[in-house]
Order: structure tokens, then sequence, then C-alpha cells
């Protein structure tokens, strides 16, 4: 830090656009500082552009984008780096004698964060290199370890403003990785093949109609032969290890007819090479393969694995603890502390392991587990859990249980357990196989038979075209590609799906958990009620003004056009209230328990007004009292108000089948009268439910059939990842989006709404693309079985099956085409 | 048309080399990112391996 260079310049006068040199962002007079004639909005923007131009990187500043966001660098040591513990489970040794290590960094988005990520090799000497994806916000850093530590790039990044984490899914990662480029190699590989032996069958067409001499036709069905056999055996080898599996495990999916008809074309054709006559399907095989491949791709590209929410909500919990040994405070990495380690827990730290308060006061954020978002103070001899924040002050914890066994691990584990114990939704497409297997089979045993009667050679052929003509493509590719092409538009309206199956489960009906919060109210503090004396509302607006909680946010947007007095000796009393003098006169607000003990601690001068108590506030709201020179004069109820949407949404939802229930985390009161509002049965709501009650009603509910919860916070990641759907909502925490099916960018029931909607139609569009397919095979199968097809109407009626599902697919309305 | 027999084979020949090159890039990852490439290509410094530690070098 520079910081001798520092001149802090009021800039009250000139408030008008003053941005920061390093984020471009406006810079607010309070914190704005000014270094050698340029402005930077706060320190660690400061800092930041020090580094970079020392580095001689100035450069930066002529990229064309702004970074966009303040540099809030954590000023951590990030010593953990260089424990042994943690080299050992992410460093890796390169063979050039170097170490190797991904990080997931916090903030990466545009050109220019690549720019600077990969130049802190010349930041940090004995850095050798440092690769940036961009999308994922992984960064590949190789470094000289007898020249540097990993702590000292991770201190670089994390002034630079990219805070370092831990990759923890680095596994799942590689894996899905791997997959991905074999698909991509079978793709290519197919595709090269199918345009090639395509070609070839053009020439064999031509030469059908205009005449071709005969050893040129006997070269080309050689040709196509050898190029179509590597294509099935390597690409299209995947079918066939894919139906085989369903065979033997006793269930059928559509690769099981898939791989019967390009078994039996290709045989056939290699039959008919052979013998120098007859049908070859080699072209419609390598079409179909290549067609096929496609379609899987782009349903795999669609779909996230579940492996990333266990990875993302590891990242919740602090990569290190400040452990108390003796005099000496070490920090250490989290994988290290064990029961009965004193733990030093600063304010704004993230406590490491469930424990005991063993001394010092402070207020916490439960916010992760409970989902609860008001502060709640904690005092000596309380149990505090992983994963919460510590607010106000130094606390110092003896640690009872930590790692996998800490109520977060527990949670954690819980949704690994969801996901993979979740109850698989079966695609239509797949429940069609058997039935569609049994029948073609069938119709080919009739053909064989009808024909065997007239002539015994041409039987066999003509079942064997029926086989290849019924090769189930089409049907295959309705559903990948109309769920690709709804996800994708949903996309675009901030609905994020992430497999297909979510879309078919919600065609369904079932039970419908909603979670409060976020879903059905506004999800911030508005102030409903005011009682009392009315003259008052300046001096509490007054106290206020020097808070940050909720309640200071909600009085100031109501009562906006007041005029504000002066107010002094204002005090903040955490899970209490704010007491101060305005204008003369003592003024006390907050919790009634706490109002009413303060002012019975200093009785003093006569009631203003009297105001009565006695009257019930509803249930719903969170009652503030306002007392002025010792008496309580006035009442106010803040409530999280119902979004004006939301009866309605939920009476629609409820028409269409669904059991609406609510599930929330709140006090039971207030859940009942949300639920009395919206029209839904009492019983049909619960309030005050535990992360691992969630879990459980969810589970339960799964025996009367499809489960949708929807939820925000990570309180509500096990029962997400639980319910056979799970929806998490805007604003929600990470890890809940992690855990769910589908996350909806825009909150609100409306977007739910649109969702069901969407998954709806979407269903609708694959039946009626079924059906089309079904329609060409039926042709097909009609012509078959007269004798009647020939290898060119084959090759001319797969391909267009398979386009009219394509644009069917692509003109369908799931959701709406752009943003309302 | 008997040059057919040596042309077409050929052909199929350089098919084959091509599509060596992209099992070869799929497989050694080139198509695993495709935004980040793109933005470093804008970029014309010297990157990695290329750093320079002395901080009163380089600036453009």
């Amino acid at each position: 830090m520079s910081s001798t260079a520092t001149a802090e310049v009021p800039l009250l006068t000139v408030a008008a656009q003053l941005t920061c040199a390093h984020c471009g962002l406006e810079a607010s007079p309070g914190e704005a500082r000014r270094v050698d004639g340029t402005l930077y909005c706060c320190a660690g923007c400061e800092t930041a552009a020090s580094i970079i131009r020392q580095s001689g990187l100035s450069g930066f500043y002529a990229l064309p984008d702004k970074r966009n966001s303040r540099v809030e660098a954590s000023g951590r040591s990030y010593a953990e780096f260089d424990h042994e513990a943690f080299q050992a489970t992410h460093v890796r040794a390169t063979p050039n004698g170097l170490a190797e290590v991904s990080l997931y960094l916090e903030g990466v988005h545009c050109a220019s964060c690549v720019w600077l990520v990969e130049r802190v090799p010349m930041i940090v000497p004995g850095a050798v290199r440092a690769e940036l994806d961009v999308t994922r916000g992984v960064a590949r850093l190789e470094w000289d370890p007898q020249a540097t530590a990993l702590s000292t790039l991770a201190r670089a990044l994390d002034q630079l403003g990219y805070r370092p984490h831990a990759f923890r899914g680095q596994r799942a990662d590689d894996a899905r990785r791997a997959e991905e480029r074999a698909m991509l190699t079978r793709i290519g590989v197919a595709g090269a093949i199918a345009g090639n032996v395509m070609t070839i069958a053009l020439a064999l067409y031509s030469g059908f109609f205009s005449g071709m001499e005969r050893e040129f036709e006997t070269y080309f069905r050689w040709l196509s032969f050898a190029l179509v056999t590597p294509a099935l055996l390597w690409p299209g080898r995947i079918f066939f290890t894919s139906a085989w599996q369903a065979v033997k495990n006793g269930g059928l999916h559509m690769d099981v007819p898939i791989a019967l008809a390009l078994a039996v074309g290709y045989l056939q054709g290699a039959f008919n090479t052979w013998r120098n006559e007859g049908p070859i399907y080699f072209d419609a095989v390598g079409t179909l393969i290549f067609l096929l491949l496609v379609g899987r791709y782009l349903q795999h590209r669609a779909q996230r694995s579940a492996a990333d929410s266990a990875a993302l909500l590891g990242a919740l919990s602090p990569a290190t603890a400040r452990v108390v040994e003796g005099a000496e405070v070490h920090e250490i990495p989290t994988e290290a502390v064990l029961p009965g380690m004193l733990l030093d827990v600063r304010a704004g730290d993230t406590l490491a392991a469930d424990g005991t308060v063993e001394r010092g006061v402070s207020s916490m954020d439960l916010a992760l587990l409970t989902g609860e978002s008001r502060p709640v103070s904690v005092f000596e001899g309380e149990r505090v859990y992983a994963g919460t924040v510590n607010l106000s002050a130094p606390i110092r914890v003896r640690v009872d249980e930590a790692g996998s066994l800490s109520r977060l691990g527990r949670l954690l584990r819980d949704v690994e357990d969801g996901a993979r114990q979740r109850p698989p939704v079966v695609l239509l497409a797949d429940r069609l196989a058997g039935y569609f297997i049994a029948v073609v089979l069938m119709l080919a045993v009739v053909t064989a038979a009808i024909w065997w009667e007239r002539d015994h050679s041409l039987a066999l052929d003509h079942a064997i075209a029926l086989l290849v003509v019924t090769c189930p493509c089409a049907l295959a590719m309705a559903t990948p590609l109309s769920f690709t092409v709804a996800i994708g538009r949903a996309a675009k309206r901030g609905i994020l799906i992430k497999g297909a199956h979510a879309l078919e489960a919600l065609n369904g009906k079932g039970t419908l958990f909603l979670d409060k919060t976020g879903t059905l109210t506004e999800g911030r503090m508005v102030l409903e009620s005011f009682e009392g004396d009315a003259t008052v509302r300046p001096l509490v607006l007054a106290l206020e003004q020097h808070s940050r909680h909720p309640v200071a946010a909600a009085v100031a947007s109501a009562w906006a056009d007041l005029l504000v007095p002066e107010a002094s000796e204002v005090r903040e009393t955490l899970g209490g209230g704010m007491s101060g003098r305005v204008m003369g006169r003592e003024v006390v607000v907050g919790r009634p328990e706490w109002v009413h003990a303060q002012i019975a601690r200093e009785p003093q001068g006569e009631p203003v007004t009297p105001f009565n108590e006695a009257s019930d506030l509803e249930p719903r709201l969170t009652p503030v009292l306002i007392a002025v020179d010792g008496a309580i004069v006035a009442r106010a109820g803040f409530g999280d108000p119902l979004r004006r949407e939301a009866t309605s949404a939920v009476r629609a939802l409820q028409r269409a089948g669904w059991d609406v229930r609510l599930l929330s985390g709140d006090a039971s009161a207030v859940v009942r009268s949300v639920a009395d509002a919206l029209g839904i049965a009492a019983e049909r709501a619960e309030g005050g439910a535990s992360p691992e009650r969630k879990r459980e009603v969810v589970v339960a509910a799964r025996a009367n059939g499809t489960v949708v919860m929807v939820g925000d916070g990570v309180n509500d990641a096990a029962a997400i990842s639980a319910a056979t759907v799970g929806i998490a909502v805007r604003g929600g925490a990470e890890a809940s989006m992690a855990a769910a099916d589908v996350y909806l960018a825009r909150g609100g029931i409306g977007a739910l709404q649109e969702l069901m909607d969407g998954a709806r139609r979407t269903t609708g569009i694959i039946q009626r693309n079924m059906l089309l397919a079904l329609g060409y095979n039926a042709m097909g199968v009609s012509l078959a079985m007269m004798g009647a097809i020939d290898p060119l109407f084959a090759a001319i009626l797969m391909p267009l099956s398979s386009l009219t599902v394509v644009i069917g697919a692509w003109q369908g309305k799931t959701f709406a085409r752009s943003r309302a | 048309m008997s040059v057919l027999f040596v042309l077409v084979p050929l052909a199929i020949l350089l098919v084959a080399v091509f599509v060596g090159a992209y099992v070869w890039s799929s497989r050694t990852g080139q198509f695993d990112d495709l935004i980040t490439p793109a933005m470093r290509a804008l970029h014309d410094e010297p990157v990695n391996g290329e750093a320079q530690h002395n901080p009163d070098s380089a600036p453009r």
C-alpha cells in the first residue's frame, strides 16, 4: 500500500460525474481519494492501480472495457495456500519442476480481466504462467516453488480485486471436460464420414437414373462400405454399448431401436456389397450416426452435472480458520480444524466449524443455514455454526464438530444424497421405445410372412428394408431438440433450466412447495402500519438515518418526503434498537421488550400522548415501539409485503392441478397469515421449518408423485435437491442455485408461472413432433410392406422426417421469444 | 473416367488427414474454451512465458 502518497480530498463541492480511474465507477465523496492527480473511488482500487503501474502494465487502462466494480481486497495472508494439507490436495507438480494449481477467481467477467490476470507473471517474480477461463472463472497458475510461494500469488490476485479460492470441483470438472471432448471428436469424425458417404451416394443415385458402368458402381459401393465401417465402429459404437446396457438391465430406451436399425442396415448393406446387388443403406447409416450424435451433444450441453452443487457448497465454508495456541494465533486450513481447538473469529469472518462461544458477545448472520436475514445475537456458551458470519465483534469459539460432521457438512451431504436418490424422470420418448420396438419387430415378421408366400428371396429383403426405414431417428431427435430449443428460449427470459427432465416433470401434476421470501413476498421490509402520534415521525427518521438495519431502510423509503432534524448521542444496540437525542427530546426506537426496558431504566418527563398498546398487531408484522421522553407514543409495524400477482398466480397453479403448499423457515404465525392471504389452507402451510425438516417433508411428499420445491436460501438447498424438480429463485445463495434444476433469474411468482406454462407447451410440442415422426414411420412401414421401398426413397424419407422435426421444434411456441 | 480410381482414394486420404487434425485438436482441448481465447486475441502484448520482472520496463 502506498498510502503515503494518499491525500483525501473533500469532494462535496463537485459531486457531478467523477469516476474512478481504475474501475470506472462513480467515486462517492466520502471514500474517494486522489493520488498524483488521479482519482480513485476507494483504497482497493488505488492499491490495484499502483501495482499495475509499478509492474509496467499501464496498457490495462487502454483496454476498451472497464472493470465496473470496486476492488475490494480481502487483505488476507493466504498463508493456508502454502500449508501441506492444501498443497497435497490442490497443487500438482509439472514435468519441468514447476507447480500448478487451479484457482477459482471471484469477479472475472471481461476481456480486461483476462488481460490482467494473465499478466500476473509480470507482477509476481517466480510466477511462470497464468491462464484464465473467463466463462468458468477458473485460472490455472504455474509457478516456480523455489522462487515464490503460492500465497504471494494469491495475495497479488486479491489486491487486483480477484479474490482467489481453492477450486474444489477439479475432479468432476476434469471428467466432464473429457466427456465433452470425446463427444466433439465423435461428432467430427461421424460428420466427415457422413459427408463423404453422401457424396458417393449422390454419384450412385445419379447413376441409378442415368446409367453407370458396372465397374464404377461396384467401386463406389465398396468405397462407401470402407468409409462407413469406421463410422459405425468408432463414433457409432456408443449406440450399441448403450443399447446393450439397456437390454442387459431389462429396460428399454430409444437407443435399442436405433442400434437395431443401424446394425441391420449396415449388415444388409455389407452383404449386398459383397454379392454386388440389392440396396446398400450406407448413406442413411452414416447420416443417422452424425445427426443423432449432434442431438445428443446439444442435450448434454444443456445439462449440468449435479456434482457441481457439492463443490459450490464446499466453497461456502472458509478456506482457513484462525487457531489460538497458547498466546499465539495461527491461520490453518479448514480441513485441519479439529474438535477441541479454540478459534479466533474476527468480525466479518465466516465460521469454519460448529462450536460454542467461549468468550465475547456478537451478532451473527445465520442466513446461510436458516434463511433468516436479520442478525441474531450470540452470547457466551451459545452454539454457533460453520458457514455463518460473525458480524460485529471478535469472539473465541471452542470447536465441537468440524468438517463433514458440522451442520453445514451434513447439509452438504444431504444435497449430494438428494441428487443421487432422486427418482429419475423417465422421458416420454424412452417410455415409448419399448412399444416401438415391439411393433416394428412384429411388422417386420408380418412383412416377411406375407412375402414368403410370393417370393422367398424378397421376404428377407423387404423385412430388412422395413427395419431400416423405421429407424426412430426423428423420434429420437424430437425430444432433445425441442427441449434444447425451449431451454435456450427460457434462458433468454431469465429462466435457466438445467436439464430436460425438469421440463418434462413440470408438465405433470403434483405437490408444489413454496418458500415464502423472494417468491411470494417482495423480500424486503416495508413499513406497513403506523399507529399513534404522527408528529414523532421526523424524530424516528433522524435516529434511523444512522443505522443500516432493514427497518431503517424501510422508514427512509416510507417517509422520504419528511424533513430530517439532527440527532445527537445516537446509540444502536444490536438486537434491541436505537436511542438518541433529537430536538432536545429523548427518543427510543426498537423491539418492544427492549424499549420497555430502556424507559423503565431512565424514566423522565411527562408522557406526551400515551399510546395504548393493548390493540393487536397483525401477526405477520414485526412491531417496533417508539418512545419519546420516557413514554411510548407510537407503534410501527414492519412486514415483508406479498407481491401483487402472488394471489392470482397461486390460484392459477392450483387450477392447473398443483397442490400448492408453503414450507418456510419463518415463524409459524407469519407463514399462516401469508397462507391465509393467498387462499392456501392452514394445514398446507408449515412455518419454522429447519433445513433438515424441509428435506424430510419433501422426501415424504415424494411418495405421492412429482414434488416441486421452490426456494432461495442455502437452507432450502437440501430440500431443493431432494425434490423431483428443485427451483431456485433470484437473490438466493449460490448453493441453492447449484442444487436446483431450474433457476429463476427474475424474482417473483410470475416467472414460476411462465415456467410452468412453458413446460406444458414444450411437452405439447414434443408430442406433436413425435406424432409427425411416427407418421413418417408409418408411411415408410406401409411402403416397405408393399415392397415398394427403394434405397433412394429411404435416403430421402429419413432426412426429411428429421428436418420436419427440427423445424417443428424450432417453430414451436414454448417460451416467448424475447424479453418482455 | 478411370482416373476416379486414383483420385477418390486420394481425396479420402486428404479427408483422413483433416479428420486426424481435428481429432488431435479436440483431444488436446482446443475446443474447451471458446470465449477466452477470442478476448486474448485482442490484446497485443507479450503474454505468458515472456514475463519481464523489471518494473521500469515496458509500459507501451
